[in-house]
């Protein structure tokens, strides 16, 4: 079959109808010198060099499967059962696409309640959406959908320092032009007592990060009443996974609950495709963004899934839709369905309870070491900041050669945390792990 | 298709009864026909709001569409509907009677001259119809 149904003759006619001889004339506006430049690529080879090239290519990159990772900060190392991947791998679902037909797609629409249904238990919400990109979109479509909640009204958003710095700079990209006040995340000295200070009748979100960025666990009840009583909606960032051991941002008064699905069966991939988790409350619902799937019943009452509430989409409502969320992460979103389904409540819990343990393990040996210390001595999860007597590029080069993957260099994001790098444990890392890098800091604690 | 002669009608298929200097608004039999089973009613704008005309007073959304209620001249939101939110069918079955949407103090009564009488707006069904 000819991939191009264009005649010559096709061509002719259709430059003529615009005025053009030539195809050429067509990239007038471009410069010609940049038109078709030369690439200068290798001969062709064989699929045999190519496979042989390609493996040795990728062996020259290091993979947590490979080497003790400690390195976490958004994305973390867990260990992923491989039915997962059986699932995902399945054609009914890998080739799927938007589930607009109910009599074709019971298997993807079911799929997604299912999902919804599971990050309700999680969150403790009432609603899930079927899934944005990732979880600073999520946290993005979450100060839409408070905007539009107060129809506009309200302009500021108060966003905490300590939510990952990378979903502060994608509500500010994807809300630039909205006239919004973005402010709060200043600086780290900015508590949660502090944020409460700056909720006003102009405030339309506040949200923070549970765990926080540097891993920290805050009851934020008193700021989720104190947002409700100034009429702001309160936004919640989390790890799904500390859930499992956590209480839940329900409990203290969380309008929106947020947050990344890769710690639930997700390779860290560098950086995606991941899944945004977006849960609210049912008062909320038709403000919310992205498709929604429901239960219902066939003429026959036989149970059945549809998309419902789609009024609120673009397709439908044009240019006054509540978002321009049409599409949802299906695949990464059934991920995260079949780790938790696996998992059940109590493997889940299992698997926070090893990482906190593990962190806590470590955080400890690392604390008794002569050069480092802990920064902050409270609750965390199992991520936590140490203070390193040298730059932490450094102390990690040097890791790197002892085969291990160190910590975030937090420098890079808050100029007050120079020399403090933020370690994430997870049940994949073993004793004998942890033990390795204990000893390896201590070796290089002086050049 | 249902008309009353006693009222005004726009081309964004509202009716508007007015008594003295207050208009009452909901939206025609044809525009509820048109929607079908109306599932959602929300006012949004406030009571005592000063509006231009065709500025959004409230949204009505169907098993099939969303659609938008405006002002039909400059006005000041006096009172809405509540009971319509907890009972969107009623739009369906009495567009001219209990689905009344708000009543507004008229601000600028020379725009009134641009609504549409009865056989005028039946006038504009029909062409859209053909």
């Amino acid at each position: 079959m000819a991939y191009i149904p264009h005649t010559e003759v096709d061509r002719r006619s259709m430059l003529a109808a615009i005025g053009l001889e030539r195809m050429d004339d067509l990239y007038d506006a471009i410069p010609k010198e940049v038109r078709f430049p030369d690439l200068d690529l290798p001969e062709p080879i064989s699929e045999m060099e190519i496979t042989r090239e390609m493996l040795t290519l990728s062996e020259a990159n290091l993979e947590v499967q490979h080497v003790p990772c400690f390195l976490g900060a958004g994305a973390y190392n867990h260990f992923i059962p491989s039915i997962i991947d059986h699932i995902l791998r399945r054609n009914e679902f890998y080739t799927a696409y938007t589930p607009y037909q109910p009599e074709i797609s019971q298997g993807t629409l079911q799929a997604i309640f299912e999902y919804q249904s599971l990050m309700c238990n999680l969150t403790g919400m009432e609603v899930s959406n079927a899934s944005h990109y990732d979880g600073a979109t999520a946290l993005a479509e979450a100060v839409i959908m408070a905007l539009n909640q107060h129809r506009g009204k309200r302009h500021k958003v108060l966003l905490s320092p300590t939510i990952h710095p990378h979903y502060r700079q994608v509500v500010r990209t994807y809300t630039q032009g909205m006239g919004l006040t973005i402010t709060g995340d200043e600086s780290l000295d900015t508590s949660s007592a502090m944020l409460a200070e700056l909720l006003d009748e102009e405030t339309t979100l506040v949200a923070v990060q549970y765990p926080d960025f540097l891993g920290r666990i805050e009851d934020f009840g008193s700021l989720g009443e104190v947002a409700s009583q100034a009429g702001a909606l309160f936004c919640v960032v989390v790890n799904p996974l500390a859930l499992g051991l956590l209480k839940p941002p329900s409990e203290f008064g969380a309008a929106i609950v947020v947050g990344d699905g890769q710690p639930l069966g997700i390779p860290i991939s560098y950086g995606g495709p991941y899944v945004g988790i977006f849960t609210t409350r049912q008062q909320y619902v038709r403000k919310m963004s992205g498709r929604l799937v429901g239960e219902t019943v066939d003429s026959r009452g036989q149970r059945g899934y549809v998309l419902t509430l789609t009024p609120r989409e673009q397709h439908i409502r044009r240019d006054k839709a509540t978002s321009n969320i049409c599409t949802n992460q299906g695949l990464m979103a059934l991920a995260s369905a079949v780790y938790l389904s696996i998992a059940g409540k109590q493997g889940l819990r299992e698997v926070a309870e090893l990482c906190y343990h593990k962190a806590h393990y470590a955080a400890d040996k690392i604390d008794a070491l002569d050069h480092y210390s802990l920064w902050h001595r409270g609750p965390f999860f199992h991520e936590f900041v140490v203070a390193c007597p040298r730059p932490v590029a450094e102390i990690n080069d040097q890791l790197l050669d002892y085969d291990i993957l160190g910590g975030y260099d937090l420098g890079q994001e808050y100029p007050t945390l120079a020399d403090h790098m933020l370690i994430a444990v997870t049940e994949v890392n073993s004793r004998e792990n942890i033990n390795d890098l204990v000893t390896v800091l201590e070796e290089v604690a002086h050049d | 298709m249902e008309l009353s002669t006693d009222l005004k009608y726009n081309k964004n298929d509202e009716w508007v009864r007015v008594e003295g200097n207050i208009g009452t608004v909901g939206i025609t039999d044809y525009a509820q026909d048109q929607l079908s089973d109306i599932i959602f009613m929300e006012v949004t704008a406030e009571v005592g709001e000063e509006l231009e005309k065709d500025a959004t007073v409230a949204e009505v959304e169907s098993v099939k569409a969303a659609a938008f209620i405006y002002m039909p001249v400059r006005g000041v939101i006096i009172e809405t509907n509540e009971e319509l939110s907890d009972t969107p069918e009623v739009i369906n079955a009495d567009p001219y009677g209990a689905a009344w949407m708000f009543k507004f103090e008229i601000m600028n009564p020379v725009e009134l001259d641009d609504l549409l009488d009865a056989a005028a707006y039946e006038k504009y069904c029909q062409e859209r119809e053909n």
